[in-house]
């Protein structure tokens, strides 16, 4: 993909740079405009769950409520509190943007269209998505705010407890694979939806959409924004676009883990039947990544909120647990049975 | 420059392209939008009263514990990528021997568990 543009611009070293500028921002832009439209949509599904109309006004059906809100928030005064570090207060949201974009340098749309096919792609998205946690503490600590202290204690707590059971879950899936590389894990699910990892990773294909809505901080485990108590968590002093950066990486982050979901156990750009391969991959991957979001958009609408220590007894207690006898289990009877190294 | 290295430079300009995205968004608004601060407005939001104490003071040490946990157990993880990786030329004796090894902090996590260190009431 990337050569064929640079054959586009002439072939030369410039031209390489330059087609990897536009595969980029390829990349970014639709990013960008499909998170607003993700949140227009998890506010419209969770409206028509609860019998509601939901955002309606701006433009038709509401479709440019998010745009609205943006452009609001844009014009708005960037407060930055007396008692707080101003750099690190500035630089969290920063920071939690820019991590949640990178996530998507290595995720696969198709048949080699891949930004940069690195052979350690899930090694790497485990890796950003563990430095997530920085942008919510250094924000939770720089505010000075005893709300967002909590709010960023919490947070911390809880997305380091989900990590490792997401990490024991990975591994299970890269041992079957033989390769931590986001395209050979797509690969190895070709053939249509009965060779999809979900069905044969049942249990680790829950314990991941769990995981993943715990460490986006995703109802039903919001504790660290839980409005009752903390009001709005680590996030309480920022306003204008450093607030809304902070929206974007959550919701770019809830994205990219709707997209992990879908290359990990619902086969990435391959169709659920062969004879629909003729459908573009990234059409695929987009539909995927919906569906997932509507599941994200669901459980957020039905489930009510864990409290905290029951939070951290399902992480420690019960998934770290039973995601670990799986590890033993699955790799356990790859091994014995030769269906991991074939 | 190596190959493998040349994989990851589209992600070093990807970081580039979005730091600067970043850097927009809040440079923009904060050049485009009218700054009034003033005491009331910068000071710490604590519902309407005036915060007492600074807010960095004394948190609960079970966070301190979680992190420690934490650590333990995703470098347990990192061990096991590379291992899982592996996995098909290693075979039976390569399963074994990362057996061997969880079991060790399967004995270290149960203990902490008996010690009543993953309570929250």
């Amino acid at each position: 993909m990337v050569e064929w543009l640079a054959g586009l611009y002439g072939g030369t070293d410039a031209a390489w740079f330059f087609s990897i500028i536009t595969w980029i921002l390829v990349i970014v832009a639709p990013l960008l405009v499909g998170v607003a439209f993700a949140v227009y949509a998890d506010r419209k599904i969770w409206a028509a769950m609860q019998l509601r109309r939901g955002p309606n006004v701006v433009g038709p059906f509401g479709l440019l409520q998010s745009f609205a809100d943006g452009l609001k928030l844009f014009i708005k005064e960037t407060i930055v509190p007396a008692g707080a570090n101003k750099g690190i207060f500035i630089l969290a949201p920063m920071l939690t943007f820019v991590l949640a974009l990178i996530g998507w340098a290595v995720i696969p749309w198709g048949e080699g269209a891949v930004l940069a096919d690195i052979n350690v792609g899930i090694f790497y998205i485990f890796a950003i998505s563990s430095l997530g946690v920085y942008g919510i503490i250094m924000a939770g600590w720089a505010s000075n705010s005893r709300y967002a202290f909590l709010g960023g204690l919490r947070s911390a707590a809880q997305m380091v407890s989900y990590e490792v059971s997401m990490g024991f879950v990975l591994v299970t899936v890269i041992s079957y694979a033989g390769s931590p590389s986001l395209s050979e894990l797509v690969h190895m699910q070709s053939g249509g939806i009965w060779n999809w990892n979900f069905l044969w990773f049942f249990p680790m294909f829950v314990i991941f959409l769990i995981s993943a809505m715990a460490e986006t901080n995703r109802p039903p485990f919001d504790l660290p924004e839980a409005e009752a108590e903390l009001v709005a968590g680590y996030q309480v002093e920022y306003s204008s676009m450093a607030f809304a950066l902070f929206w974007l990486g959550e919701y770019g982050n809830i994205l990219l883990m709707c997209a992990l979901s879908s290359v990990l156990f619902f086969g990435g750009w391959y169709a659920p039947i062969p004879a629909l391969d003729f459908i573009p991959g990234p059409l695929w991957m987009i539909a995927k990544i919906c569906f997932f979001f509507f599941i994200f958009a669901w459980v957020k609408a039905t489930v009510p909120r864990y409290r905290y220590d029951q939070l951290m007894r399902l992480g420690w207690k019960v998934f770290l647990p039973v995601s670990l006898a799986a590890v033993v289990f699955y790799t356990g009877w790859g091994v014995a049975f030769g269906y991991i190294g074939k | 420059m190596e190959t493998f290295l040349l994989d990851y430079l589209p992600i070093l300009i990807f970081l580039g392209v979005a730091i600067a995205f970043s850097v927009v968004f809040v440079g923009a608004a904060w050049f485009l939008a009218e700054q009034h601060p003033d005491s009331e407005k910068v000071s710490a939001y604590e519902s309407g009263f005036e915060a007492f104490t600074d807010s960095r003071g004394q948190f609960d040490v079970r966070f301190y514990l979680v992190a420690i946990l934490f650590i333990i157990f995703d470098l347990e993880v990192a061990f096991l990528f590379p291992w899982a990786v592996s996995l098909g030329d290693l075979g039976m004796f390569g399963w074994w021997s990362m057996m061997i090894f969880l079991g060790v902090l399967t004995i270290g996590f149960v203990y902490e568990w008996k010690k009543g260190a993953l309570e929250w009431e």
